[in-house]
């Protein structure tokens, strides 16, 4: 049996990672699974987890008033989903729901958050490995901006 | 300028509409009865003339396998695809071609092969997916990362289909807007390059469709590790002669219509980076 230790440390998300500090995300980590069309989070409530997805899919989606709710983005194995723990005032911005039966490992941000606070080394790290992330959400977003497939 | 051939090679020639397929709500492919048909290969386009409007470069979709039956699919975007679209069977288009320097199909034997395509790219990357789910076991890993503006923008369902059940070839299909009904990927083609399964080191890539995509992608199998030498774009640019006389299609010193469309991503990023051109 995988132990979280050895998923942790072999997903590219935490490539070069120290192991001391391996450790102390091991020791915010859990297994989590979703029902298909259950949600992760909801738009407004508090942004105290990310979650490394191990099989299934998740949509990121936006619900505005009177309209059918609108899916921006689909995540999927090996997907970070969630940033927001990372961000004050730790509110999530997006409802996310799986789209299938999904597994992930969940990692508790208030936990990470308060080891990142002690341990700015840890908190660098993560921070490099999330503004990955953020740079990459931030470029797609700016493509699908562009509407490339538009009329031309 | 004494020109030596009997036909010459800006006179298209007379074809029939054998059939007419609406692919999307802005998007149709014209089947043409060529006698004799062309032999084209996948990348390589022809210059379709709507008589008394105007002619336009439309790459080959067709299977390269299957003499006779000549496909061309695009997008009603101007004056001349508009009069291509309204134009039923029967009707006569003229043709010449086949033009420009092919997808290099051969050279990815031995090799992984990542087909990128967006919207309307898709169809001149048609054939190449033909030609490979017909001699699928000569090359490693064959995915296929499309992208569509939106569900109903997804071109050649049933292919992609029965290319990823029959074709062993890995399909994954995303659309930049979804919707309620949609269950598949949302997001940027290139969103897929990240996590897609291939072996960068000995991998060939085939990009088509916008150029702000492919250079997206482009970078994407670039920080994965593919060699920018073999990485190989599709480019557009207004094609008039076809046979590199006029200049239209110029790149600098580089003539699309007659050294590509087809170019290595070592040779278009250059290319593309200066903004007049």
């Amino acid at each position: 049996m995988e132990t979280l230790e050895r998923i942790l440390s072999g997903h590219p998300f935490f490539d070069g990672l120290a192991p001391h500090h391996l450790d102390l995300i091991v020791g915010c980590a859990s297994n989590v699974r979703f029902a298909a069309e259950e949600f992760v989070f909801h738009a407004g409530a508090e942004a105290n987890e990310f979650y490394l997805i191990r099989a299934g899919r998740i949509a990121l989606e936006i619900a505005p008033p009177g309209r059918m709710p609108l899916v921006l983005q689909t995540l999927g194995e090996g997907d970070i989903l969630g940033w927001s723990w990372l961000v004050p005032p730790y509110h999530w911005v997006l409802d996310a729901r799986a789209i299938e039966p999904t597994r992930a490992i969940a990692l508790d941000g208030r936990c990470l958050r308060g080891k990142c606070e002690a341990d700015h080394d840890l908190g660098y790290e993560l921070l490099k490995r999330f503004a990955l992330i953020m740079e990459r959400g931030l470029q797609a977003a700016r493509l699908q901006l562009l509407d490339v497939y538009g009329r031309g | 300028m004494t020109l030596s051939t009997d036909v010459h090679p800006l006179a298209p020639i007379p074809c029939r509409i054998r059939r007419v397929a609406r692919e999307t709500h802005d998007t149709f492919s014209l089947e043409l009865d060529a006698a004799p048909a062309p032999a084209f290969r996948p990348g390589q386009f022809a210059m379709l003339y709507s008589f008394g409007v105007g002619e336009v470069p439309i790459s080959y979709s067709g299977d390269p396998a299957r003499p006779g039956a000549v496909v061309h699919t695009t997008r009603e975007v101007g004056p001349v695809t508009r009069a291509l679209g309204r134009l039923k069977r029967g009707a006569a288009v003229g043709c010449r071609g086949p033009y420009g320097r092919p997808w290099p199909i051969d050279d990815a034997r031995g090799r992984d092969v990542v087909l990128v395509a967006g919207g309307i790219g898709l169809a001149p990357l048609r054939p190449a997916v033909h030609a490979i789910a017909a001699r699928r076991s000569e090359f490693g890993r064959a995915v296929l990362l499309y992208g569509a503006r939106g569900p109903a923008d997804v071109l050649f369902a049933r292919d992609l289909e029965r290319w990823r059940s029959a074709a062993g070839i890995d399909v994954s299909v995303t659309v930049d807007a979804g919707t309620p009904t949609w269950k598949g990927n949302v997001g940027v083609v290139t969103g897929l390059i990240p996590r897609a399964a291939f072996d960068p080191q000995r991998t060939v890539a085939l990009l088509c469709g916008p150029e702000v995509m492919m250079r997206f992608a482009a970078e994407a199998l670039r920080a994965r590790g593919v060699p920018a030498a073999r990485i190989w774009l599709s480019l557009e640019r207004n094609m008039k002669c076809a046979v590199a006389w006029c200049g239209h299609c110029q790149l600098g010193a580089t003539f699309v219509c007659k050294d590509g469309p087809v170019f290595p991503y070592d040779v278009a990023e250059r290319l593309l980076a200066v903004r007049e051109l």
